[in-house]
């Protein structure tokens, strides 16, 4: 019983190291950035190279989610959704080119 | 120079005027909001007619597609709580000014026109922030309207960077 019980929390203590730390072929994910109101949402945090980022525009305005290193321009219909794939790693200062004021960085880690 | 900037000034003129004479109700404000819209669509389609420069065109179309935007949300909001916008002396003099406006830069061409309707655009849009931000965003009372027309005060902030933006190339 005793033994059986250590053997429970040792794998707990493993399981819990794994997921603090995830492999580095961690499987990419998929991030939303909701445009409203004349704004970019915040910006997601840990990105990675392969992540997703969908950008909801729930205004009812056209914006686009426009990269300044051009490595995408996403055109957004007001109430549309756009997808990207991030590529490269590094700082990325994303804008809309209808509305240059409306301004996001994302921070991509390899 | 003095009469390019004419009505950007009449409208400055009109708008303040307003500020100081009873504060306007929400059906009033909705008003004034839609004819300042309207007023810029029509300079926006007049521009597309008119103007050949790539530039100007961009920004004319951008000024068409947003304003449009913009009012088509607000006659869905205004339906939705009930308002009829109410005609008003700061309305009918807006759309007064914008019809002399228009016959105005009627007579230009070319480069003339280009940066007259430039020129116009950057006055027209200082003097429609100002009075959304200090007249129509703090008067209106109810909150759907106050956001969208907050939301309108960034949007025309933008327009009026691009504008200056366009008018320091036509210089």
């Amino acid at each position: 019983m005793r033994s059986g019980r250590l053997g429970l929390g040792a794998s707990a203590a493993v399981a819990a190291a794994l997921a603090l730390v995830p492999p580095a072929s961690a499987a990419p994910r998929v991030y939303t950035v909701v445009i409203d109101k004349m704004r970019f949402g915040p910006a997601p945090v840990g990105l990675h190279v392969g992540d997703r980022i969908v950008w909801a525009n729930k205004d009812f305005l056209r914006h686009s989610a426009t990269a300044a290193d051009r490595s995408f321009d996403v055109d957004l219909p007001a109430g549309k959704a756009g997808a990207v794939m991030l590529r490269k790693a590094g700082a990325i200062a994303v804008a809309c080119k209808f509305h240059p004021g409306m301004k996001l960085q994302l921070n991509v880690a390899t | 120079m003095m009469k390019m900037l004419m009505f950007g000034g009449a409208a400055a003129l009109i708008l303040s005027t307003a500020a100081t004479a009873a504060a306007p109700s929400d059906p009033q404000i909705a008003h004034i909001a839609y004819t300042a819209g309207q007023i810029d669509i029509a300079a926006g389609k007049q521009a597309l007619a008119r103007s050949h420069d790539k530039r100007v065109r961009a920004f004319a179309q951008e000024m068409v597609r947003d304003h449009q935007a913009v009012n088509v949300k607000a006659l869905a909001l205004v339906k939705k709580l009930h308002v009829t916008p109410e005609a008003n002396p700061t309305s009918a003099a807006l759309s007064k000014g914008a019809a002399a406006k228009l016959k105005e830069l009627a007579r230009l061409h070319g480069r003339a026109f280009d940066r007259a309707y430039v020129r116009n655009e950057v006055a027209y849009h200082r003097t429609v922030n100002g009075a959304l931000r200090d007249t129509l965003i703090p008067g209106a009372r109810n909150g759907e309207l106050k956001s969208l027309l907050e939301t309108g005060l960034t949007l025309f902030t933008e327009h009026q960077k691009h504008a200056e933006h366009v008018a320091a190339e036509l210089r």
